[in-house]
């Protein structure tokens, strides 16, 4: 197994507290994920650690029995500390003060120091779960255990959602409880609540191996059996999940598994059957750095026993090693991964819906467009089309709010929030940047190939109707010029698949000494914009066609606000003496129809080109100025 | 190369009553014929190379025995009575087409060219008209008038007389689709099948490139491939080449065809309106055949020719184009090529005073706009602007200079108004 194999990590910086031992207890907190870790009771102080809270919470509390349970309300202001089964106490947390105590069977009213009862329901349960996140608690009941009846905490309220029950794997034998805590876990996945439940022996008995069963519990509305994750072995499982995967640990094999619920699975009619994304891996080995005094610390680090017994799984992402006093977050690398899926397709899949997506996102465009690792056009158009169908639904998202906003809309519809740039974006700035610009550079890439990749990365924002940008253009440009493929670019330009612009127009003027088609191809596109009509006159003008400049203008209609000194000078230039005299005549024509005068005004600067005009033709061939 | 070309004689009855005859030099083009000889020596070229190649393989009994072998077939298909302006021009019809669609070709090619690497060059076409060509212009001009003039005719024919049904029988484990060789195999089933393909001669100036032409076509598409000529196509190449390019060619054909009906309508093309079948057999002039069947069977839009038939009830007028710099071309004046002859719907005086108008743009190297009023009373207008060359038409008698002109105008910003065409 090569380093680059293993897709799941710890992170870096664990939370590390003291080991669990006879005189010092441990528990964690799933709502503030933090860790107590009480001494003798508390008497000989409590810790308490957060993932990120870099400064622990210490106190000492009196030792009054036991502790069977310690946690901090939101934001640590009040702490309870249950010590038997009936009874939780409560005290208003100050640091650095003694804590005064007060007791409650169950609203807490810190100013009063009381407690009150909001609202009570009579149920038979046999044991909970409540999930943070989503203020969702699920309580089993009945006598299998099976039927599980979820509230919703809102504001002080609590609502009850509707109960369901869960298929066990075969007909109960016994009447006894026979649907465990272990086995259920709640998460949120892709903004949606679900009940994850570890069936350990399928239902169907040809199929061996356990599976995970995901039920969908939407905040209205029944909970619906959605999707089966198929394990395909049996044993001692554990849940995560990270980064809107579910993470299944086994503990037999010491490796897990991932599933994406939004990948493509087998749909019976029902539900969505599930297997892994990838191969089983184990997380990656994590090594314990051995703290002591400096001298010491040239000792290499203990290499960390993962899957460990002593290992306990919290969600949606924490393991928590009680006994060797570390806290982690499960992480999933991305990097990796990219070459344990082969479908490029089904890779693009799963990395547009990871959160640290976008730069793995590039390296494996680039990976794909070199000359060793070279993927088929089909495979990159497909892997262009859903990287631009991403693309796309934000910009019409973006565009969508824009225009709410610009209707006024933002008053009355308090709903309507800015589309935020996920990591899955990646634009045709990021493109160029990072793949296509040193993509086209490479010597070793046969030119065919690179033009074949530009197109069909046009093609793709064509075909979801993203504008394309004039740098993507001039890459196409630049590339057949230098292989001298001419009659490539001008087809491209005659059937208007480079797109008008002026960069391009000028970069086209630039090109008219390789090939003088240019010149023609670039007039048209300024034609076309309709609003370079004055490069259009600069353009004829440089090439001495004087007069094709003048009829230019005057076909648009805009000769009468024209500097006749700039188009005498360049008929003087051709030392065409019938050309001059016409563009001569023409702007005395004008001057007598705009002011019944056929002179130039001081103004126009002219005085050097009636001189010359008089020189060759004689003062009587001067225009006289109309008389009634 | 030299052509020899009588002049026309009339014989007239002079004074005396005997008859004399009178040479009619006028009624040659010069440049038409010349043309024609040029293109004579391209279209040897094209499949024989070069002379002095001929020369050096195996000296003048060779050349001779491939000029004998090769004009003698070709001179008979050359009507030099029906030349004219366009065979000056050598022009190529481009079909016009959206931006997305002609993505989707280049994607194909780019795919084809991938997979079947053999392949070298590709050129596009859709209903005889241009699209695509990966050879360079010159080599794909004379491809172009061989396709159009020959080859494709050829094939017309038969499917015209519903011959060889399109629909091929449907094989096990393979796409049912309209793909089809016009040049090699005519059936891949068919394990004696002879794999045979012209050889063509490109880049005759510096590299020198001999290929075998393979023509495909799936309903009004046709694709030449170009495979190097060292290479000899096997039966399996020609069946591989089948089952990749046939399934995705008939899905693009039909796509462009549709498209490009969607453009007709959305762009008040002259003609714009739906003509279902059944008002064509009205008009008497259409019979319905393969030929005027729509590619998307059963949507009763029918594409091109029926524009073709509809606009002989005399429009306004009617134009010639041709732009030098990519050797567009385009005219209403040419009915629809058939093997047999090409077709004009003017008079050949009118032809000839365009022959005359384009001698005219040639001498001078700058722009230019001639009228002439024709004895028959058309007005013929000739503009020249740049590399494009525009010749118009007019059908109104009456009209005068300045509404010529102005007619003129007219006709430049409809069908011309996104290029820089001077007015």
């Amino acid at each position: 197994m090569g380093e680059e194999d293993y897709y799941l990590e710890l992170c870096e910086r664990p939370v590390h507290f003291e080991k669990a031992n006879p005189v010092n207890c441990v528990f964690f907190d799933e709502a503030n994920k933090q860790v107590f870790a009480v001494r003798s009771g508390g008497a000989t102080g409590v810790v308490v650690k957060g993932p990120d809270d870099r400064n622990p919470i210490s106190f000492r509390m009196e030792d009054k029995g036991e502790v069977k349970c310690i946690k901090f309300s939101l934001e640590n202001k009040i702490l309870a500390v249950q010590r038997t089964s009936k009874t939780v106490d409560f005290s208003n947390f100050i640091p650095d003060s003694s804590q005064l105590e007060y007791t409650q069977e169950c609203k807490v009213l810190p100013e009063k120091r009381s407690l009150k009862l909001l609202k009570s329901q009579n149920i038979n349960v046999n044991w909970y779960l409540y999930c943070p996140e989503s203020a969702v608690i699920l309580l089993s009941t009945t006598v299998l255990g099976n039927v599980l009846q979820p509230f919703y905490f809102r504001a002080g309220t609590m609502s009850k959602l509707p109960k369901f029950e869960i298929e066990l794997p075969a007909a109960p034998k016994s009447t006894k409880l026979n649907l465990s805590e272990r086995d259920i876990a709640m998460a949120t996945i892709y903004g949606q609540l679900y009940v994850l439940f570890l069936r350990h022996h399928s239902r169907t008995s040809n199929s061996t191996g356990a599976e995970v069963v995901l039920y969908h519990l939407p905040r209205e509305g029944a909970c619906k059996k959605m999707h089966i994750l198929k394990l395909s072995r049996t044993g001692k499982f554990a849940l995560n999940v990270v980064d809107n995967l579910v993470v299944v640990h086994h503990q037999d094999t010491e490796t897990s598994v991932i599933f994406d619920i939004r990948l493509r699975g087998e749909f019976d009619g029902t539900v969505t059957l599930h297997h892994p994304v990838l191969p089983a891996r184990s997380i990656h080995p994590y090594q314990i750095p051995v703290a002591g005094p400096a001298p010491v610390t040239s000792q290499s680090p203990v290499p960390c026993k993962l899957y460990s017994s002593s290992w306990i799984v919290f969600q949606p992402d924490i393991i928590i090693s009680a006994s060797q006093g570390y806290l982690w977050n499960l992480q999933v690398k991305l990097q990796p991964i990219v070459n344990l899926l082969p479908d490029k397709g089904r890779l693009m899949d799963f990395l547009l819906q990871r959160k640290e997506c976008k730069m793995v996102i590039l390296s494996v465009c680039s990976q794909m467009l070199t000359e060793s690792d070279r993927a088929t056009l089909p495979v990159i158009a497909t892997v262009f089309d859903k990287l631009n169908q991403e693309y796309k639904k934000y910009l019409d998202a973006e565009q969508n709010y824009t225009m709410a906003m610009e209707a006024g809309q933002s008053r009355s519809s308090p709903l309507l929030r800015r589309p935020v740039r996920t990591q899955a974006v990646v634009d045709q700035s990021d493109m160029y940047t990072h793949v296509l610009s040193a993509f086209t550079e490479k010597k070793e890439t046969p030119h065919k190939f690179v033009i074949a990749v530009l197109m069909e990365y046009i093609r793709s924002l064509n075909q979801f109707q993203i504008a394309v940008q004039h740098y993507l253009h001039e890459l196409v440009i630049k590339t057949l010029v230098q292989h001298n493929l001419f009659y490539m670019l001008h087809q491209f330009l005659q059937y208007h698949v480079l797109s008008d612009s002026k960069p391009l127009a000028c970069l086209l003027l630039s090109l008219e000494s390789f090939y003088p088609p240019a010149h023609q191809l670039s007039l048209d596109m300024l034609k076309r914009l309709s609003t370079a009509n004055d490069e259009i006159v600069e353009v004829l003008l440089s090439k001495h066609q004087v007069l094709a400049a003048l009829r230019f203008i005057r076909g648009i209609g805009g000769h009468d606000n024209i500097s006749a000194r700039k188009f005498l000078d360049a008929a003087k230039q051709t030392d065409d003496h019938m050309l001059f005299y016409t563009i001569f005549r023409f702007f005395e024509q004008r001057n007598q129809r705009l002011r019944g005068n056929p002179s130039f005004t001081p103004g126009e600067h002219c005085e050097e080109h009636v001189a010359f005009f008089k020189q060759v033709f004689g003062d009587q061939a001067l225009m006289r100025p109309a008389t009634f | 190369m030299v052509m020899v070309v009588r002049n026309p004689i009339i014989e007239k009855q002079s004074k005396d009553g005997k008859p004399v005859v009178e040479y009619q030099e006028e009624e040659l083009l010069d440049k038409v014929y010349s043309s024609v000889l040029q293109q004579c020596y391209s279209m040897y070229k094209l499949f024989n190379g070069t002379f002095l190649r001929a020369m050096e393989d195996g000296g003048l009994k060779l050349l001779k025995e491939r000029l004998e072998k090769f004009f003698h077939r070709y001179l008979q298909t050359l009507h030099l009575q029906s030349c004219d302006l366009l065979d000056i021009f050598g022009g190529i019809s481009f079909f016009p087409l959206d931006k997305m669609t002609y993505l989707k070709i280049q994607s194909f090619i780019n795919r084809v060219e991938e997979s079947l690497s053999i392949v070298k060059y590709t050129a596009f076409l859709y209903n005889d008209q241009l699209i695509w060509s990966g050879l360079e212009q010159d080599d794909m001009r004379i491809l172009y008038k061989y396709l159009t003039t020959s080859l494709f005719p050829r094939h017309i024919e038969p499917e015209l007389a519903g011959r060889d049904s399109p629909i091929r029988a449907e094989m096990p484990g393979n796409l049912q689709h309209y793909g089809r060789f016009l040049t090699g195999p005519l059936n891949l089933n068919d394990p004696e099948a002879k794999c045979r393909f012209p050889k063509i001669f490109v880049n005759t100036d510096d590299t020198y490139e001999a290929l075998h032409l393979i023509v495909y076509k799936a309903m009004s598409a046709a694709v030449c491939f170009m495979i190097e000529a060292s290479v000899q196509p096997t039966l399996d190449f020609c069946r591989r080449l089948d089952s990749i390019v046939g399934p995705q060619l008939t899905v693009l054909a039909s796509d462009i065809c549709e498209q490009f009906n969607i453009n007709k309508r959305i762009s008040g093309f002259v003609l714009c309106c739906v003509f279902t079948l059944k008002h064509l057999t009205d008009l008497g002039r259409v019979r319905p055949s393969p030929r005027w069947r729509c590619d998307r069977l059963g949507s009763g839009v029918l594409s091109v020719p029926v524009v073709v038939a509809l606009s002989e009830k005399e429009p306004q007028f009617k134009f010639i184009y041709f732009n030098h710099m990519n050797l567009a071309e385009k005219s209403t004046i040419h009915m629809r090529k058939t093997p047999s002859v090409s077709l004009t719907s003017v008079h050949p005086d009118l032809m000839k005073i365009l022959g005359d108008i384009n001698s005219d743009f040639t001498r001078v190297d700058e722009d230019e706009e001639i009228i002439v009023k024709a004895m028959s009373d058309y007005w013929v207008v000739g503009k020249k602007s740049d590399q494009r060359e525009l010749y118009v038409i007019l059908n109104q008698k009456n009209a005068n200079l300045i509404e010529v002109n102005e007619e003129v105008k007219k006709l430049c910003a409809t069908q011309f108004n996104n290029i820089f065409f001077l007015d």
